[in-house]
């Protein structure tokens, strides 16, 4: 029953999706029906001019409703010109057959153009079931407000003005939540009964656990073209050798941890952002706060603890899958023995360049998370302001992930390491 | 009980609507009447609102036939089905508006997708319908995020009313608004089925919108229609159910 019921609402969508192609392809509205072609189908809209002494009377018949807007629009834009050009102008509306609002509207828009044109203009024949809709739509106040956002000079200065002002806006917004989650974690440390234990393991499941088939696969095969490229051109040299030197050093030092971090900031940085930021549309951060309880500690520490955590795994995960990688190039593509590739991956390499890669890690997890965790909490009502935020907490995320990388090189370079 | 009507605007028959194992809706009939305002009521979880989406074609059925303004929609081809749902209007529960766009666009959303017209005309228009929810036209470049409960309503139901519908849809309209304005609500959508000649579905669980503003009302149980007609014949219902919900101490209250 399930497997029947499944494959009706497959249909069905399928239908719907074909429903939705045809409305795009067909051509919008009616406004295609000649001038000519009017009166000839019963029913549709006319506006016919009758003298009557040295007035004029505009009849109106036929449907006046949204069907025919564009229509209506243009017969009433033609009949608007009248104004002034007679003593008097009324509008007869007795043979009208079906009225709504797109019709009550144009009638009435008629009758004020014509009446601003210094004629008493006036509607007549109105039946009993239509005179309520036409009193409700005279009660429409007329001047249309105008849209501004034209793009001006002064405005493209103040957009840029306010982006850079932004900037200085977003570093606090940082070390605000640093030191948010700070005080948190300091909170929790005197209060060990407040730390959300199943929360963060939760956590460490969705960003750890679950990121290391896509970690591992992909660090493997930059490991490999690292390791292909590197045997490439150094053994123009006659120094294929070498590139166990450069590939231990690049995975363990740089590639493996940037690689990973970019990667965690764009599957879980993002994830944080959208977790969040929905919770704040749908008011439930502010629950959280009037039952008393500390968004950044419920919500916030255990998501921070889970990707600092994470990441060190991961990158050391990847490093592995990238060394082995790069192995498997070297013997199958470069002829290089896995004998000889460990001998001289042990020369090449010291536990030094191991440290430098790991320390980086949790730090770089910190800079994801709390950016993560700003944008999460700057999402405004709309589903647009939280994808704007979403995609802005993964640029800025790996933005800042690549300055930390940038300042840790200086760092190790000036100590020696 | 449910006599066969001739000028119905949505006729139902039969309907079965199933989610794995639970039967929702099990041979459920029902014929709105054009013209009218139906109160549609019944028990939470009983299926109000998944009737009223199957009707719309938002949850596959099971079995059974839906005629809307004469149209089998099953067998309806796409452009038949297009002209259905241009003549419908539908009101969600949480109203719905796209949260990306303003007030005026929200409004003017299906009438530029489906009307050749221009923006004066378009903006006009907006202001009208605004006027009719009883909006003032300053509300216009707002986003829903920065609207009330109550606001969000009117502006969806204006939304709803953009194409001058021929049928609305409205599911449970006065929740979550206070008792002034699910009041104001009320009489809003009596004035405008007065005005524009509207047909109105209308899932609710106010008992006093069933007394102020329904024409007739139908009873949801057990997935099928145990009860259509006045308020007096569902006063004078014997049903368990309908006892306790027109005579429990809430009811006497509106009456009293």
């Amino acid at each position: 029953m399930n497997r029947k019921l499944a494959r009706r609402y497959q249909l069905w969508l399928v239908r719907d999706r074909f429903d939705k192609a045809i409305r795009r392809a067909e051509p919008k509205g009616f406004a295609s029906v000649s001038a000519e072609g009017w009166a000839l189908v019963s029913g549709d809209p006319t506006l016919e001019r009758i003298a009557r002494g040295d007035g004029l009377a505009l009849c109106a018949a036929g449907s006046w409703t949204a069907r025919f807007a564009p229509v209506l629009e243009r017969m009433v834009a033609d009949a608007e010109k009248l104004g002034g050009t007679r003593p008097s102008i009324s509008i007869d509306v007795s043979q009208v057959s079906k009225l709504d609002t797109f019709g009550a509207w144009l009638i009435e828009r008629l009758r004020r153009s014509l009446t601003h044109g210094g004629v008493e203009a006036q509607i007549a024949g109105l039946s009993a079931n239509y005179s309520s809709l036409v009193d409700e739509v005279r009660r429409v106040k007329a001047e249309p407000i105008v849209e501004t956002d034209r793009l001006t000079i002064t405005g493209m200065l103040e957009q840029i003005g306010r982006a850079v002002a932004g900037i200085g806006g977003t570093l606090i917004g940082l070390i605000d939540m640093l030191g948010a989650v700070l005080t948190a974690a300091a909170h929790v440390l005197i209060r060990p009964r407040h730390f959300r234990l199943t929360s963060t393991i939760h956590h460490l499941e969705q960003v750890c656990w679950r990121a290391v088939p896509i970690v591992v696969l992909i660090t493997f095969l930059i490991g490999c073209i690292i390791s292909q490229q590197g045997i490439f051109h150094f053994r123009k040299f006659g120094a294929d050798i070498f590139v166990v030197d450069m590939l231990g050093v690049l995975v363990l030092r740089e590639i493996g941890v940037l690689l990973v971090a970019i990667m965690v900031a764009g599957r879980s940085g993002s994830a944080y952002t959208a977790e969040l930021g929905s919770m704040k549309m749908r008011e439930e951060i502010d629950a959280l706060r009037t039952m008393g309880f500390d968004p950044i500690e419920v919500l916030i520490l255990p998501r921070m603890l889970a990707l600092v955590l994470a990441l060190p795994i991961l990158a050391f995960l990847g490093a592995m899958a990238a060394l082995y990688g790069g192995g498997l190039v070297a013997w199958l593509y470069g002829g290089v023995e896995p004998e000889a590739f460990l001998l001289r991956l042990r020369d090449a390499i010291s536990i030094d360049h191991f440290i430098v890669g790991l320390i980086k890690a949790p730090v770089m997890a910190a800079v994801i998370g709390i950016v993560a965790c700003v944008e999460g909490l700057a999402v405004q009502g709309s589903a647009e302001s939280l994808g704007q935020h979403t995609t802005s907490s993964v640029v800025k995320g790996i933005f800042f992930v690549i300055v930390m990388d940038g300042v840790f090189a200086i760092f190790f370079a000036s100590i020696g390491m | 009980m449910l006599g066969e009507i001739s000028d119905a605007i949505i006729r139902v028959r039969d309907i079965t609507v199933q989610f794995g194992k639970t039967r929702v809706l099990d041979g459920l009939n029902l014929d709105v009447k054009r013209g009218e305002i139906l109160g549609f009521v019944g028990p939470s979880g009983a299926g109000k609102s998944v009737l009223t989406r199957t009707i719309i074609g938002l949850v596959p059925k099971l079995s059974g036939r839906i005629e809307v303004f004469g149209v089998d929609l099953d067998a309806a081809s796409a452009s038949e089905r297009r002209g259905v749902e241009r003549r419908w209007g539908i009101l969600f529960q949480q109203g719905a508006l796209f949260s990306s766009l303003t007030v005026r666009q929200n409004i003017q959303f299906p009438v530029r997708e489906y009307l050749n017209v221009s923006q004066r005309l378009l903006d006009e228009i907006m202001v009208a319908k605004l006027g009719m929810v009883g909006l003032r036209p300053e509300v216009a470049d707002r986003y829903p995020s920065e609207l009330s409960g109550g606001m969000i309503k009117r502006v969806a139901l204006a939304r709803a009313l953009a194409l001058d519908p021929e049928l609305v849809f409205l599911d449970e309209p006065t929740s979550g608004l206070d008792p002034i304005g699910a009041g104001d609500f009320d009489e809003l959508v009596r004035t405008l089925q007065r005005t524009l000649g509207l047909t109105v579905f209308m899932v609710t669980h106010d008992l006093d919108s069933l007394y102020t503003a329904c024409d007739r009302i139908a009873v949801l149980g057990n997935g099928k229609i145990i009860a259509a007609g006045s308020i007096a014949d569902m006063q004078a219902s014997q049903h368990p159910w309908l006892r306790q919900y027109f005579h429990g101490k809430r009811a006497r209250a509106v009456m009293g």
